[in-house]
């Protein structure tokens, strides 16, 4: 903090004109501190008395007490922290945003000398909260004060009532929302000059029902109707049951809580209205979920339906092409990392080919060295691929470690978009859900608009006659292999982005898949398209009711009917080639 | 008439088959038993306790396959769920064995541990009647007969067949363990149910009761054995062998497969139960990862080393896969996994006959020459 910077605090603080607390100031108080060695005592010593020169070159108490209080911020008892923090909140001046905002992300140290510092450009060196000035680290040892919970529940409060008068409106609407999830009386004065300012509809909707929150408990009725009538708007389960508690009665039928009864008319509207918006937020979330996870489902599913629909085999490794998909992409993340930091955020690209040429041509070796002995005997095809998987996945424990590894997602694929209250779609989801839409297109035309596609239905649909055509019915099936395994590396990319990478990644996938092409019947990307999101969206919407497992057990006992109905699956092939 | 039934019997193998399997059965029975109690510990002749312990194990994994062989070998029905089966037989008796010890366990309560620990009040439903022997008997092969009969008939009615009916096992399979983890099923979730301390009032920590159980189950293979070489050199069995062969015909000729189908699956699946319930008392534990498809995917391996359609093939399979790794997960355990995927590509691409195949080598009368311990 500059010397421009105290001297506005300065100003602002005058403007404010806000009471000083009694403060105690000064660390040696602390009993933890009383028994620090004399060393250190002599240094706090010095400490104080540098202090209390800066406070005599400062004209007014209140910049002293915002330079205690920041100093405080560093101090080893936790009570001595809290205080500072409250102060910091009365005070109400931003100028002790970057040091709180610090605190909370555990980047506030302090060094020997007592001074509070702030790490900075990723701990390479650390400012002064006080002065400002630029200190080297390294050099000695870093205390960085300890916040429990308790901190923390009065810290972000005090964060989010500074934070009201930013100048950015992203950090005001967090503000307000951090200060609606945790009402406080005494913020009500600080939102209520912040709506007077506030300009964006936004941040004034989310003030409103910080501000409703706090008086639904005022003494007027009139202020409790408008706070009720308010927040209606809310999709917070918290609002609806202080809203109920509103309506609570007692064993004769009396309200307790609310006497008047417009507010309570008010308020059962409200949770009405609260209700149907929750509703709608939990349909939607349910929904997103399930498309996703069911995009997931289709990538793993679809090159298995292609394999299966072509040569009629199970493809028991198929879960641990996934998995290599997913291990390539953590190798190219590793070897971005090393040698090309600055594009570090694009590695996917180049992961994406990488995934699918390495499934891919692992694909194509299996079925050239294996598989294309056993044509004609399902069966032992499943046996012969299940142990291939055992091998590979011991291959891969071998290489990298039982352990799962870390695939880091891409800046551009963190956070998220909040397209309702209570309804964020995050990055990473919404990108695999239009990666898959991109990689089913480019199945589609690579199956209906290229010869190889051509090739690959005639032999689907008959393969003596395609032979009989001329078509080299051994290569397409290494071809369709390969493309089968590449698509499930395609993938195992978009399994790294949202869950853990361990050598067991696709067996927790397979059975799933198959449960996608059974429903889906071979043959159709359409029916894998189908299958894949109506699982994905049942599994969702079942899960809250039944839990996961019941959910799993339940859509098999619901394929299991659905087969008996429609034995080929849901998009049927006519005619003689339905029989298989 | 009796006379007729006789020589079906008989027929069942020819004069030097029965040979073998009385003298392989002698030694399973017998051999085994004198050689654990007669010679002195540390000398070669000597089966020490443990090996007995193992053989035991064994030998229900030999029920499994021969059940398996059943289904597979002989009727061309692949199934992936064969490790649910024998799961379920074993928690029927690993149900019985928690309540033979009520009020024995840590907490002294009535209820099993693990029912004290989640803080249940009383025992649900159904686990009423376990504490009788009988019953947890007669439950271990009914439960896993009826599941068998119920998914059986949903799938067999529809056709489904190949490997569809493959998959659909594997997904049952899957389904139950994810439910059986649970520790709101009642089984016990993750740990399963262990700590047993006897059974039928003998302590299942003595060397005697391990010994007895072994002797038992020896007696039980040996019959499951005749009674599977029983059915398949019936008219039911070549019925059976038709269906594996060409479905259609079968229904052609005036048959109706479903039945034929049904029966077999149901009674392999009763087979499996049967073995699980002697398998819990001889090992201590019974859990949820019994269930997992790898395991039973590991049955499919069993009788595909031993050769299909053989039973003598799924007994031998059994023992060697079981014998294997029980060696290499002694001697190490990272290169199993490898042994068993080579297994399973090396077999189906270059013995689909199996280790049958070389026995079959030999000169030999009518039949196939057999043996059983």
């Amino acid at each position: 903090m500059g010397v421009r910077q105290l001297h506005r605090t300065e100003i602002q603080i005058n403007r404010l004109r806000r009471p000083r607390l009694s403060w105690r100031g000064a660390p040696e108080t602390d009993p933890v501190q009383r028994t620090m060695s004399l060393n250190r005592i002599a240094s706090m010593g010095l400490l104080a008395l540098i202090i209390s020169l800066a406070c005599l070159g400062n004209s007014t108490a209140s910049a002293a007490g915002l330079k205690e209080a920041l100093q405080g911020l560093g101090a080893k008892s936790r009570r001595t922290i809290l205080r500072s923090i409250k102060v910091l909140g009365a005070l109400g001046d931003p100028a002790a945003l970057p040091a709180l905002e610090a605190l909370r992300d555990r980047k506030l140290r302090v060094d020997e000398q007592g001074r509070v510092l702030i790490l900075d450009g990723g701990g390479a060196f650390a400012r002064d909260i006080v002065t400002g000035e630029r200190v080297a680290v390294g050099s000695g040892r870093l205390r960085s004060p300890v916040i429990n919970n308790r901190v923390r529940r009065v810290l972000l409060p005090v964060i989010a009532r500074l934070q009201l008068s930013s100048s950015s409106p992203e950090v005001r609407l967090a503000a307000a929302r951090e200060l609606a999830k945790r009402p406080r009386p005494d913020a009500a004065g600080a939102i209520r000059a912040a709506l007077e300012a506030e300009r964006d509809d936004e941040v004034r909707q989310a003030l409103q029902l910080a501000l409703a929150q706090i008086e639904i408990d005022s003494q007027d009725p009139r202020r409790r109707l408008s706070a009720v009538r308010t927040l209606g708007a809310s999709a917070d389960a918290n609002v609806r049951e202080r809203l109920r508690r509103m309506l609570q009665t007692n064993e004769a039928g009396e309200f307790t809580m609310e006497p008047n009864p417009e507010v309570r008319a008010a308020a059962a509207d409200a949770i009405r209205t609260i209700e149907r918006r929750l509703a709608l937020v939990s349909l939607s979330r349910n929904l997103f979920y399930g498309v996703s996870l069911g995009s997931v489902l289709l990538l793993a599913a679809l090159g298995l339906a292609i394999t299966f629909g072509l040569m009629g085999v199970i493809n028991m490794a198929h879960g641990e092409m996934l998995m290599l998909g997913a291990y390539a992409t953590f190798v190219t993340q590793n070897l971005f990392r090393t040698y090309l930091p600055g594009w570090f955020d694009w590695y996917l690209v180049a992961a994406v080919p990488m995934a699918f040429g390495v499934s891919a041509v692992m694909g194509m070796v299996l079925e050239r060295c294996i598989l294309r002995h056993l044509y004609g005997r399902p069966l032992e095809t499943l046996l012969a691929t299940w142990g291939i998987s055992l091998l590979l996945i011991q291959t891969v424990r071998l290489v990298f470690g039982a352990q799962n590894v870390e695939v880091a997602s891409p800046t551009w694929m963190s956070g998220g978009t909040e397209v309702m209250q209570g309804l964020v779609l995050t990055h990473n989801r919404v990108a695999i859900v239009l990666f898959v839409f991109f990689a089913v297109a480019l199945v589609w035309v690579l199956l209906r608009r290229t010869p190889l596609g051509l090739r690959v239905r005639a032999v689907t649909q008959n393969r003596s006659m395609a032979a009989c055509m001329g078509v080299s019915v051994s290569r397409v099936d290494m071809w369709t292999f390969g493309l089968g395994s590449g698509i499930a590396g395609l993938g195992g990319v978009a399994l790294s982005q949202i869950g853990n990478v361990g050598p067991e990644l696709g067996q927790a996938y397979i059975v799933d898949s198959f449960m996608v092409v059974v429903l889906g019947g071979v043959g159709k990307i359409a029916g894998t398209v189908w299958g894949a999101l109506c699982l994905g969206v049942v599994n969702k919407f079942l899960e809250p009711y039944t839990g996961a497992v019941l959910g799993k057990i339940l859509v098999l006992a619901f394929i299991i009917l659905f087969i008996q109905k429609r034995p080929q699956g849901m998009f049927a092939l006519k005619g003689r080639t339905a029989e298989g | 008439m009796m006379g007729s039934r006789f020589d079906r019997l008989a027929g069942m193998h020819s004069r030097r088959g029965w040979l073998v399997t009385a003298l392989v059965a002698a030694v399973g029975i017998v051999g085994v038993p004198v050689l654990n109690l007669v010679p002195p510990p540390g000398t070669w002749l000597h089966v020490p306790d443990y090996m007995v312990m193992l053989l035991g194990k064994f030998l229900c994994y030999a029920m499994v396959a021969l059940a398996m062989d059943l289904i597979w070998g002989f009727t061309g029905i692949l199934s992936l769920g064969h490790g649910v089966f024998f799961a379920l037989g074993g928690y029927a008796m690993g149900m019985h064995l928690m309540r033979a010890m009520a009020g024995e366990g840590v907490y002294r309560s009535n209820l099993p541990d693990f029912m004290v620990f989640l803080d249940w009040k009383e025992l649900p439903w159904f686990w009423y009647g376990f504490d009788r022997f009988w019953f947890a008997l007669l439950m271990a092969v009914l439960v896993p007969a009826l599941l068998a009969y119920v998914f059986g008939y949903f799938a067999f009615r529809s056709r489904i067949k190949g490997v569809y009916f493959s998959i659909i096992t594997q997904a049952m399979t899957y389904a139950l363990m994810l439910l059986f983890f649970r520790n709101e099923t009642g089984f016990g979730g993750n740990n399963g149910l262990t700590d047993f301390k006897r059974i039928l009032g003998f302590s299942l920590q003595a060397p005697s009761t391990k010994l007895g159980l072994y002797i038992v189950t020896a007696v039980l293979l040996l019959l499951t054995y005749l009674l599977c070489r029983y059915i398949v050199t019936s008219k039911l069995g070549r019925v059976l062998a038709a269906i594996r062969d060409a479905e259609s015909r079968v229904m052609f000729s005036g048959y109706n497969p479903l039945h034929y189908k049904l029966f077999v699956w149901t009674l392999s699946a009763v087979l499996c139960g049967l073995a699980g319930a002697l398998y819990v008392p001889q090992v201590g534990i019974i859990n949820p990862s019994e269930m997992q498809p790898a395991g039973s995917i590991e049955m499919a391996i069993w009788v595909a080393v031993g050769g299909r359609g053989t039973l003598v093939g799924a007994l031998v399979g059994a023992m060697l896969v079981n014998g294997i790794k029980s060696w290499f997960t002694v001697v190490s355990p990272e290169l199993w996994l490898y042994v068993l995927g080579a297994l399973f590509i090396g077999v189906t691409l270059f013995f689909p006959e199996g280790a049958a195949a070389l026995l079959n080598r030999f000169p030999k009368g009518k039949g196939s020459c057999t043996s059983n311990r």
